[in-house]
């Protein structure tokens, strides 16, 4: 038997891969992993057991996958898709399908919540739960192992069956679960699916050589009961799936059945569950019954067809009070689906037995990852022992509401004593997940050792916390749940202290290891007073260590992952130290060894120095501190984010009741506002003798950190002493001042702002900017106070400022501030310059990805409002259907500006007819003449105000309609280019006065860099590992093609200019407009503060030539196709090779990378030679726009 | 007219030698190289530092926000920051080796002793006909001492000689104390060829911008003298063949060499200047000038004017500088 580490994905997978050949996938969270690993395998040419190297095809949407699935099906092919979420939503029209063919596939499930009031990745069985009716199988595998196993016995019985199965388990719990499992060999796989089944599925497939029709239209007469026809093969299914683990059970001696029931025989109370809640269910049993409970937990693994008879038989005779848990809701249901089906199937045996039915509750509990914990399992028991166990519950939250959960003791500890249990605070960017992970497979390999490892992620993209929870012991570890008493603390992190409760999963006696800059002698005093007295009450052993420090000086700046993992092994105890030492050595050389031996060298040389950096910390024997933590918002936030949001962000959201949250997902805007992040050691800083006041920097910045502001010098008047300020060099304001002020607290040191800046200072060397980046702790003080004082100054006056220029967009108060997003991201500058110019009338229909989640994800968010309060109206539909949500936005804003105006005209005379006049015949396309129409609107509402009349409530209720709104509509490739690429077209071709931009970073990057259409050729992507052979799609020259749409294509590190431009000509065209933006990403593999010069190099290189088309141009008789960008000037190359993307094709398969390389080179020489053209045309050759009165 | 020669015990067609520049980094300009009419290609030079160096930056980049945000807990497919560098270059020298009918030589910059024999033994297993070695290294340390340089360039040799087996040469820069006893040590630690001379990169400065260039020109035809002095003098007193480079711009260049002792004549600057096909041009001047010259091989002519063995070799040199001193204060150079 081999064993392995891995997480529940990639025991799904490696079954999944090896008995099929062929893989339809696309990215979804947290099934992504599934798909990935199947297509390095793939990749990697690795056979599955019949020697076929399975095809792995990514398909544009999951209904595509699933289409792309049922044809596979149909041909003959084993295949199979990984899924989750709305994903599994969108594949269910062929869900039915597939089943009703009675076609043999197995679909792998990482389950998770749907999108309802709020979207969440995490998660639960509501998106199972809605595929329960399609025909399908479904088994649930509530462990690791069992993701393994039961992969592996879905594929068995759909084979023998010809019934399809969904193969489900828990997102994040289980799919991103470490855990150690006995592998199953190839041997183990052939067993159960014989070659003659293959054979059979084969037969079944359409072949011209035997033809028959399938896939009929049926009439009245008898699609009824050819529905009935499949009856007897459901029928079967339990008994083979039983068959199936029985003989797994046999080969492996891990037995499993339909359902199992674990506790005291005569059990009173028993819990149904399924999934990995099953597993805390039993433990808590076990430790429950041993302390004479008479409980008991059917846990279900076969879920439908639903196996009522097993399940009657597994329950004891003895069982009075029945709970069965949901991992779902199921709104205005009598109970959730488990619960009825459970109802239902006791019912009808305990009728046909004439017995008394048991008490039946149902509970729901665990959505979106809620932790679901041995003091809850033992809470549900204590309320059955009751006298009257409530029908319907919930538990793990606190419902105020509908009084619906119910109380439990959190603080019940089960786990053996010789478990050993550690958790580590620490950033996404300081490798301390790598490292834990790293240190579960080292512990994982250790003979009689079992290991695991589950890993809690915050909701940034940029100083993104991490928790990491290890367990590791003699016994398997079934803990499905966070550690909450930890023997080792790691705090990898000095900041993080005095952001979260560190030491609160401490256990008495624990250890806590300090990463930290202060000397020994000094840490104990660097520490707040909660946290002294924590380390006091419990008697924590203390070490400190420098890590920074021990990594910079092994030259590996930035990475104390390393350091730290070698100073756990030695103070834990839990391997020889010199043992320990070795293996982190050998795993440092496995892990980094093909990436040459310069890393590998800096890697050991990090372990041998980290054991001379640590250090015990004396502890006195009382609290020495008055320090205390900084509240997390300050005392002026509004009500619901001093009681909700900063709940959220101290890591109490758990806590917070029902009745704390909105009941329809809507959330207070700007946010990000109230939270200080400090994300990053160096921060920009302004040198105003040296700046000319350009606004490049204000303009580039990701995260509107950069703000400026002229004023009347009379307004300095009690300005702190460090606020800085310089003459304005603008001209006609001669008198007036100027500041631009650095948020040094949002600031995320990317630098972005030093390389747009044009100016140094002369002779300095290193190279000083006008913008430039310091340290950030000495400057906060200072800041605040000058932050408070800009935050006085009257914003400037939008109709004074010069909105054609970068320079004077610098002076828009940008509406979308403080994302989460990447540091140097080059997505959020558009975004934020949309919000400065249109904000304030815009609505924003965001697809879901990374847009979506910096622009929307709990428990900040950045859109925000002026100081009118007004600003963007933001909301998130789903992926595929933005283009069509945003067309929503506009038919509304149509309509009701149209009744407004009907309106408006009724009342004429009440209302006065020159105002009426003016507004309806209001020009509304400079921001001069939109004040102007604010101005009048307002002076209406004013006069209506004094009237009295359904019209006159009718038009009140529309009134700001009379102001034009904006509607854009924004997302990234993978929306633009896939998924919604058919909406996009419609939308595009409707007519409407819709903008959109996609923000292209020719990647999916929120789900991890996945290839979209817009993946470029020879770049590699995941699903594109050998370098992507298909040219990105040229979605300008296709939307050009209708001639009524507005396109550009811009590069803002390229030509600011023109994508200023370009923003304001789309808004203001009445049609739809299409803005595509060159956004570099983390995920091309650059140094992020160069990503405004490799944008540069995109259009310099001729590969992303900037372009606008505009429809009025050929309309009055002018070219409408403008190229932006001068011939390429520089090679191809010389841009791509300095991108990791193309760069590593050329490491892995030279020959390839070139042969792509140059065909990459002729295509951009092509496609410029082809927008020379056009752009030399006659207008009357491009298509009119159709469109009326236009 | 017979052109062929040898070298490093390598038949060459003629003694035309493309040396390491842009031109070698793809198979197709090997071929236009081979094309033209060259004897032998030098690949462009492997560096080991740059090569370790992008390995580090890859990795780092691969792993950039990885970890860190539960949809997207990495950004590349696995196999993205596999190591760079050899493969890519060992690629090429495979695909240039198997594409043109003359022998390609690899260029190794080394930066460790493991890294000068590994990526050495890699290149002969690719097809390198022969190796050269590119000691190119500014001891920036003003501390550090002559010999201590000398004897890092002469281990570097040795373990390359115990690596492998196909001939290997020393491409050395003119700023040893003693150059001509570099040369001979480098030919007792049993160099196969010694290539005279590599240029060092000057950085320059812009007064505009008030910083550091870099500073990179093709060399003149009056760089050509200096290696030429030395080879001159080495001819006939070391085993080792001699390359010249630097400083070939026409036919009569390439004729100077070989009169001064040249085995072969490396150049670059010609051909980066009018393209590979000028190598054509070099050959076709040579013969011209032979024929016109009455010489039908090039051992005919090779080393006439080197320093003969036996001749008080300081002495030839100090007569030559005493005389060039002479000439040059008798020349007119205009006004005073």
């Amino acid at each position: 038997m081999t064993r392995a580490t891995i997480d529940g994905n990639e025991a799904a997978a490696s079954v999944a891969y090896r008995l099929n050949e062929v893989c339809c996938i696309y990215p979804i969270t947290p099934s992504s992993p599934m798909a990935e690993l199947a297509d390095e395998w793939s990749s990697r040419r690795r056979e599955n057991v019949w020697g076929t190297v399975p095809t792995v095809v990514e398909m544009q949407s999951e209904g595509g996958a699933a289409g792309a699935l049922h044809g596979a099906l149909q041909g003959g092919a084993l295949a199979t898709t990984f899924t989750a979420s709305q994903g599994l939503l969108l594949m269910i029209p062929n869900m039915y399908k597939i089943a009703g063919e009675l076609t043999a596939a197995v679909m792998h499930v990482a389950a998770r919540s749907l999108a309802t009031q709020g979207l969440s990745i995490f998660g639960d069985h509501s998106d199972v739960m809605a595929v329960r009716q399609t025909g399908f199988a479904m088994l649930a595998s509530a462990s690791v192992q069992e993701a393994h196993d039961l992969a592996l016995v879905a594929q068995a019985a759909t084979l023998q069956t010809r019934v399809p199965f969904v193969h489900f388990f828990d997102g994040f719990r289980t799919s991103h679960e470490l855990n150690t499992v006995a592998l199953l060999d190839d041997d183990d796989l052939r067993a159960l699916v014989p070659e003659a089944l293959v054979r059979a599925h084969r037969d079944r497939a359409l072949s011209p050589e035997r033809p028959f029709i399938r896939g009929t239209a049926q009439n009245p007469d008898v699609y009824f009961q050819a529905r009935e026809t499949v009856n007897p093969f459901y029928a079967r299914v339990p008994e083979v799936v039983q068959a199936a683990m029985t003989r797994l059970g046999e080969r492996t001696g891990r037995p499993l059945n339909l359902v199992d029931y674990s506790g005291h025989p005569d059990a009173e109370r028993v819990i149904v569950v399924m999934g990995s809640g099953g597993e805390t269910a039993r433990e808590t049993v076990a430790a429950l019954v041993a302390q004479g409970e008479r409980v008991g937990v059917a846990q279900v693994r076969l879920y439908r067809p639903f196996p009522a008879r097993e399940l009657a038989a597994a329950l004891p005779a003895s069982a009075q009070r029945i709970a069965v848990l949901d991992r779902t809701k199921e709104p205005g249901s009598i109970g959730e689906p488990l619960f009825l089906d459970v109802l239902a199937a006791l019912t009808e045996a305990h009728e046909d037995a004439g017995r008394v039915l048991p008490r039946i509750s149902g509970g729901r509990y665990g959505l979106s990852s809620k932790e679901f914990t041995p003091g809850m399992v033992a809470g549900i028991f204590a309320e059955l022992a009751g006298e009257r166990p409530r029908r319907h519950f919930t538990v793990g939250i606190t419902d105020d509401v509908a009084h619906t959960s119910l109380e439990y003791g959190a603080s019940l500890d089960i786990e053996a004593p010789e478990t050993v249990r550690a958790v580590f605070f620490g950033l996404g960017s300081d490798g301390t997940v790598g490292a834990n992970k790293n240190t579960i497979k080292i512990l994982g390999a250790q003979e009689g050792l079992h290991a695991q490892g589950y890993f809690v992620y915050d909701s940034k993209k940029s100083g993104a916390q991490t928790v990491s929870h290890l367990r590791f012991g003699p016994q398997p570890i079934r803990a499905p749940y966070l550690v909450r008493r930890a023997s080792f603390v790691g705090c990898h992190q000095f900041s993080l202290l005095d952001d979260v409760d560190v030491l609160g999963c401490a256990a008495p006696g624990a250890t806590l290891l300090l990463n930290c800059r202060h000397p020994p002698e000094k840490v104990w005093d660097a520490l707040s007073l909660p946290v002294q007295e924590q380390i006091l009450a419990k008697g924590i052993a203390v070490h400190a260590i420098d890590a920074g420090r021990v990594a910079r000086d092994a030259g590996l700046p930035g990475r104390i992952n390393v350091v730290l993992q070698t100073c756990f092994f030695a103070i834990s105890g839990v391997l020889p130290r010199e043992a320990a030492i070795a293996s982190i050595k050998a795993a440092i050389t496995k892990s980094y060894g093909r990436r040459g031996d310069e890393v590998v060298d800096r890697n050991h040389e990090a372990v041998d120095r980290a054991l001379a950096g640590l250090h015990r910390i004396a502890t006195p024997d009382r609290v020495t501190a008055t320090r205390a933590p900084a509240p997390q918002v300050p005392a002026n936030a509004p009500e619901f984010v001093r009681t909700v949001t900063a709940e959220m962000m101290a890591g109490r959201g758990d806590a917070l009741p029902v009745s704390a949250l909105p009941v329809d997902g809507t959330y207070p805007s700007g946010t990000t506002a109230f939270e200080k992040r400090n994300v990053s050691e160096v921060v920009a800083v302004w040198d105003p003798d040296l700046c000319i006041q350009c606004g490049n920097c204000s303009f580039v910045c990701p995260h509107s950190v950069i703000r400026s502001k002229y004023y009347d010098p009379a307004r300095l008047e009690g300005a702190p002493a460090g606020f800085q300020s310089a003459p304005l060099e603008a001209p006609g304001l001669p008198d007036s001042r100027f500041t631009l002020e650095v948020y040094v607290e949002d600031c995320t040191g990317c630098g972005l702002c030093v390389e747009a800046c044009p100016i140094s200072a002369p002779g300095e060397d290193p190279v000083r900017k006008a913008i430039d980046l310091a340290e950030r702790e000495p400057l906060v003080a200072a800041a605040r106070d000058s932050i408070a004082f800009f935050e006085t100054l009257p914003a400037s006056d939008r109709s004074r400022v010069d909105f054609g220029t970068v320079r004077g967009t610098q002076f828009l108060e940008p509406l979308f501030e403080f994302s989460s997003a990447c540091a140097g991201c080059g997505e959020t500058p558009y975004i934020k310059l949309l919000s400065q110019l249109f904000g304030d009338r815009m609505m924003v229909a965001n697809a879901t990805g990374c847009s979506s989640i910096y622009g929307g994800n709990l428990p900040t968010t950045p859109w925000t409002t002026d100081a009118d309060g007004r600003g963007p109206a933001w909301s998130n539909s789903l992926f595929e259907d933005n283009a069509e949500f945003g067309l929503g936005f506009r038919l509304a804003a149509d309509g009701h500006a149209d009744l407004a105006r009907r309106r408006l005209a009724e009342l004429r005379d009440a209302v006065g007819g020159d105002l009426v006049d003016a507004i309806l015949a209001a020009p509304q396309l400079r921001e001069s003449e939109l004040r102007a129409q604010r101005a009048r609107v307002a002076e209406l509402t004013e006069r209506l105000g004094g009237l009295d009349g359904a019209a006159v409530t009718d038009l009140l209720s529309v009134v700001h309609h009379l102001v034009r709104r904006s509607v854009w509509i924004v997302g990234g490739d993978g929306w633009a280019y896939d998924i919604g690429a058919g909406g996009l077209d419609h939308v595009l071709a409707s007519g409407r006065n819709v903008n959109v931009l996609v923000l292209d970073t020719e990647v999916y990057s929120n789900t991890g860099g996945q290839m979209s259409k817009a993946t470029p050729l020879g770049a590699v992507a995941k699903f594109a590992a050998a370098g992507k052979t298909v040219a990105k799609k040229d979605l300008a020259l296709q939307a050009i093609a209708y001639g009524s749409v507005y396109v550009a294509r811009v590069a803002m590190g390229a030509d600011p200019q023109q994508t200023l431009e370009a923003f304001r000509e789309a808004e203001a065209y009445d049609g739809p407009s299409l803005v595509i933006a060159y956004s570099h990403c983390i995920a091309h593999g650059i140094e992020m503060r160069n990503g405004l010069d490799q944008q540069n190099r995109a259009v310099a290189s001729g590969y992303w030539p900037l372009l606008r088309y505009d429809p009025m141009a050929r309309a009055a008789g002018a070219n409408p196709f403008l190229l932006d960008s001068a011939r390429p000037r520089i090679p191809l190359a010389d841009y791509t090779d300095r991108e990791l993307r193309y760069r590593s094709l050329a490491n892995t398969d030279p020959p390839e990378a070139e042969r792509l390389h140059g065909l990459a080179a002729e295509a951009v020489a092509q496609r410029w030679d082809l927008y020379e053209e056009m752009a030399a045309r006659g207008a009357h050759r491009f298509p009119a726009d159709a469109r009326k009165e236009r | 007219m017979d052109l062929s020669t040898t070298y490093m015990g390598i038949a060459l067609r003629n003694p035309l030698v493309a040396s390491a520049s842009p031109l070698s980094k793809t198979v197709d300009g090997v071929r236009r190289l081979a094309a033209g009419g060259v004897g032998a290609v030098v690949l462009y030079s492997l560096f080991e530092e740059q090569v370790r160096r992008e390995a580090a930056l890859n990795e780092r980049l691969a792993a950039a926000g990885s970890e860190s945000f539960p949809e997207s807990l990495s950004y590349f497919p696995d196999a993205a920051d596999v190591e760079p560098g050899p493969r890519r270059y060992l690629s090429l020298l495979e695909r240039a080796a198997n594409a043109v009918d003359v022998p390609v030589i690899a260029s190794l910059n080394g930066a460790t002793p493991g890294g000068w024999a590994g990526y050495a033994r890699s290149m002969q297993d690719a097809g390198a006909a022969a190796i050269e070695l590119n000691v190119y290294e500014v001891p920036g340390d003003p501390a550090t001492s002559g010999r201590d340089v000398e004897q890092r360039h002469v281990d570097a040799l040795s373990r390359v000689k115990d690596a492998v087996t196909v001939p290997v040469a020393v491409k050395l820069g003119p700023y040893y104390s003693s150059p001509g006893e570099m040369a001979l040590r480098l030919d007792a630690a049993g160099a196969d060829g010694l290539v005279l001379f590599n240029r060092f990169l000057q950085p320059d400065i812009d007064t505009e911008a008030i910083a550091t260039t870099s500073a990179w020109e093709l060399s003149s035809p009056a760089e050509g003298r200096l290696p030429r002095t030395w080879i001159a003098l080495l001819h006939g007193r070391v085993e080792a063949s001699l390359a010249a480079t630097t400083g070939v711009e026409e036919a009569a260049d390439v004729a100077r060499f070989l009169l001064a002792g040249a085995d072969v004549v490396m150049t670059t600057s010609a051909l980066l200047r009018h393209g590979a096909a000028h190598a054509g041009v070099l050959l076709d001047g040579l013969s011209a000038w032979m024929a016109r010259k009455r010489f039908t091989t090039v051992d005919d002519l090779r080393g006439l004017l080197a320093v003969a063995a036996g001749t008080d070799a300081a002495a030839h040199e100090r007569a030559g500088y005493v005389g060039g001193l002479r000439d040059a204060s008798a020349a007119d150079y205009g006004p005073r």
